[in-house]
């Protein structure tokens, strides 16, 4: 068999194509929502630390530390394998969300953290003096400023989760990476897995080239 | 006309420093009152305490006879009380118009419509109605001051606090900022303005507290500190502005 013919066979990409199908769709699904609940939690836990009572703030200095330290792998394989010994069974889809979530929400604080805190002191004393509350001074005059300067970092950390999400068929996730896997092993022939690879890519290089045009503009901006 | 402000044995530490000690003050309505003194004297702490932007460490300070402190009370000082910056800090997302209108609706719940209306008409009164729909960034530093002082007014204060609002200006922006406050001291507001613009000074205000090593060591007419103060403190530093 030519070289073509065992990484690039049509025949096996077109029947496992299907297989392929099913798994980017959990990819996508499980690195969307851990995404987006990482950003929930990753704000709340940055509001927590940059804003919270002594008791909240140390908690939220933790939570960050602990979840920047910990490899994901290691976290997520507890999850899955170590927390059924005290009762707590999840399916691998929850662990893997709950893993990534966790560790995405610890680097979305830190991200949100450094956003807000990028905010001159000054707009924070002229919301007070105007008469805002807390909560109108963050939505209406903080966080709109702070947005603009976290999206780079903030788009960088969505294709690491994106990446991350494959470490998820170590706990028999249907992901993109498992079907193919399985894929291959059903065919003999590693095609579907240079179709998986050539699927990851085709998704996060726009997302690449994107930060990569943030950082541009913004090396122009301070120039 | 009754006392708006009144500062019983204020006294602020930052750390170890002590800022102010044992302000006593009384300020009338409608009265407008210049602090001068030199870098370092305690005057932006003095008036900042007014609005808790600082907390003092002791004494008592009454907006309108509503004792200022952390809490309920707080939401109604800021309502009375208006602050105009060094620096500006205008809003730097929103339009010019924005800026004027945000608080007025967040805070004492105008309809958008009327919002506008009252913003509108502020803009005009400061001379930027034209630039409306513009981002303060796209403003010169005497018309973003300007836009400020609509921004503080629109919230119907009874009390603006000026923090040094003609320091940041280039020389020839100067001129427009003060003869908006010089209209603004007209209309029975009452002020009170840190400012080293002697000349403003002396021709606006009611009273001038000169304040030296967070005390205020005199206080008086313009003409009383300007033509013949008390204080040799007074004298030195005068001496050394005048000079300029
Ligand atoms: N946040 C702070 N932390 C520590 N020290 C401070 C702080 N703010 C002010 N100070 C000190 O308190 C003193 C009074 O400061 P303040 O800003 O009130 O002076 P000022 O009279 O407004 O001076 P300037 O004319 O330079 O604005 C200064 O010695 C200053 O260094
Ligand atoms: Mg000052």
């Amino acid at each position: 068999m030519g070289l073509i013919e065992t990484f690039f066979n049509a025949k096996v990409f077109v029947e496992t194509l299907p297989l392929l199908w099913t798994g980017l769709v959990v990819t996508i699904e499980l690195g969307l929502l851990s995404i987006g609940l990482g950003l929930l939690l990753g704000l709340a836990v940055a509001l927590m630390r940059l804003f919270g009572i002594a008791a909240l703030r140390i908690v939220a200095r933790i939570y960050i530390d602990l979840f920047r330290s910990i490899p994901l792998l290691v976290l997520l394989i507890v999850i899955y394998y170590a927390l059924p010994f005290i009762g707590i069974r999840l399916s691998s889809f929850a662990s893997a969300t709950l893993a990534l979530t966790l560790v995405s929400g610890a680097y979305t604080a830190e991200i949100f953290r450094a956003g807000i805190e990028a905010i001159p002191k000054g707009q924070f004393e002229a919301a007070k003096v105007l008469g805002l509350s807390w909560p109108q001074m963050m939505v209406d005059v903080i966080l709109p400023q702070a947005v603009k300067i976290v999206i780079p970092p903030l788009t960088n950390n969505c294709i690491n989760v994106m990446k991350d999400t494959a470490l998820a068929s170590v706990v028999a996730m249907p992901d993109l990476l498992k079907q193919a896997t399985q894929a291959q092993a059903l065919a003999a022939n590693p095609t579907p897995l240079i179709g998986a690879a050539a699927i990851y890519i085709l998704i996060l290089w726009p997302l690449v080239l994107l930060v990569s045009r943030f950082e541009r503009t913004l090396k122009v901006d301070t120039r | 006309m009754g006392t708006i402000i009144s500062m019983r044995g204020v006294d602020k530490y930052f750390g170890r420093f002590q800022a102010l000690n044992g302000i006593d003050l009384d300020i009338a309505e409608g009265e407008v009152v210049c602090v001068i003194g030199p870098s370092g004297s305690g005057k932006s702490t003095l008036i900042r305490c007014i609005t808790l932007l600082e907390n003092f460490t002791a004494g008592e300070i009454l907006v309108d006879t509503v004792p200022v402190r952390e809490g309920r009370e707080l939401e109604l000082v800021r309502r009375e009380v208006g602050m105009v910056f060094q620096s500006f800090n205008l809003f730097p997302h929103m339009t010019v118009l924005r800026n004027v209108m945000l608080a007025p609706i967040r805070v004492r719940r105008l309809s958008p419509a009327k919002a506008e209306e009252r913003a509108r008409d502020l803009l005009i009164r400061v001379g930027i109605d034209e630039q409306a729909q513009k981002y303060p960034s796209q403003l010169s530093g005497g018309q973003q001051q300007r836009v400020a002082i609509a921004r503080a007014l629109a919230m119907e204060p009874k009390v603006l606090l000026f923090d040094e609002p003609t320091s940041a200006l280039d020389p020839e922006m100067v001129g427009e900022v003060l003869d908006v406050m010089r209209a603004l001291a007209r209309t029975g507001v009452t002020m009170v303005v840190v400012t080293h613009e002697m000349g403003f000074a002396r021709q606006v205000a009611d009273r001038v507290l000169f304040m030296d090593g967070g005390a205020i060591v005199e206080t008086g007419t313009p003409q009383q500190i300007f033509d013949s103060p008390r204080e040799e403190r007074t004298r030195a530093f005068l001496k050394a502005v005048l000079h300029h």
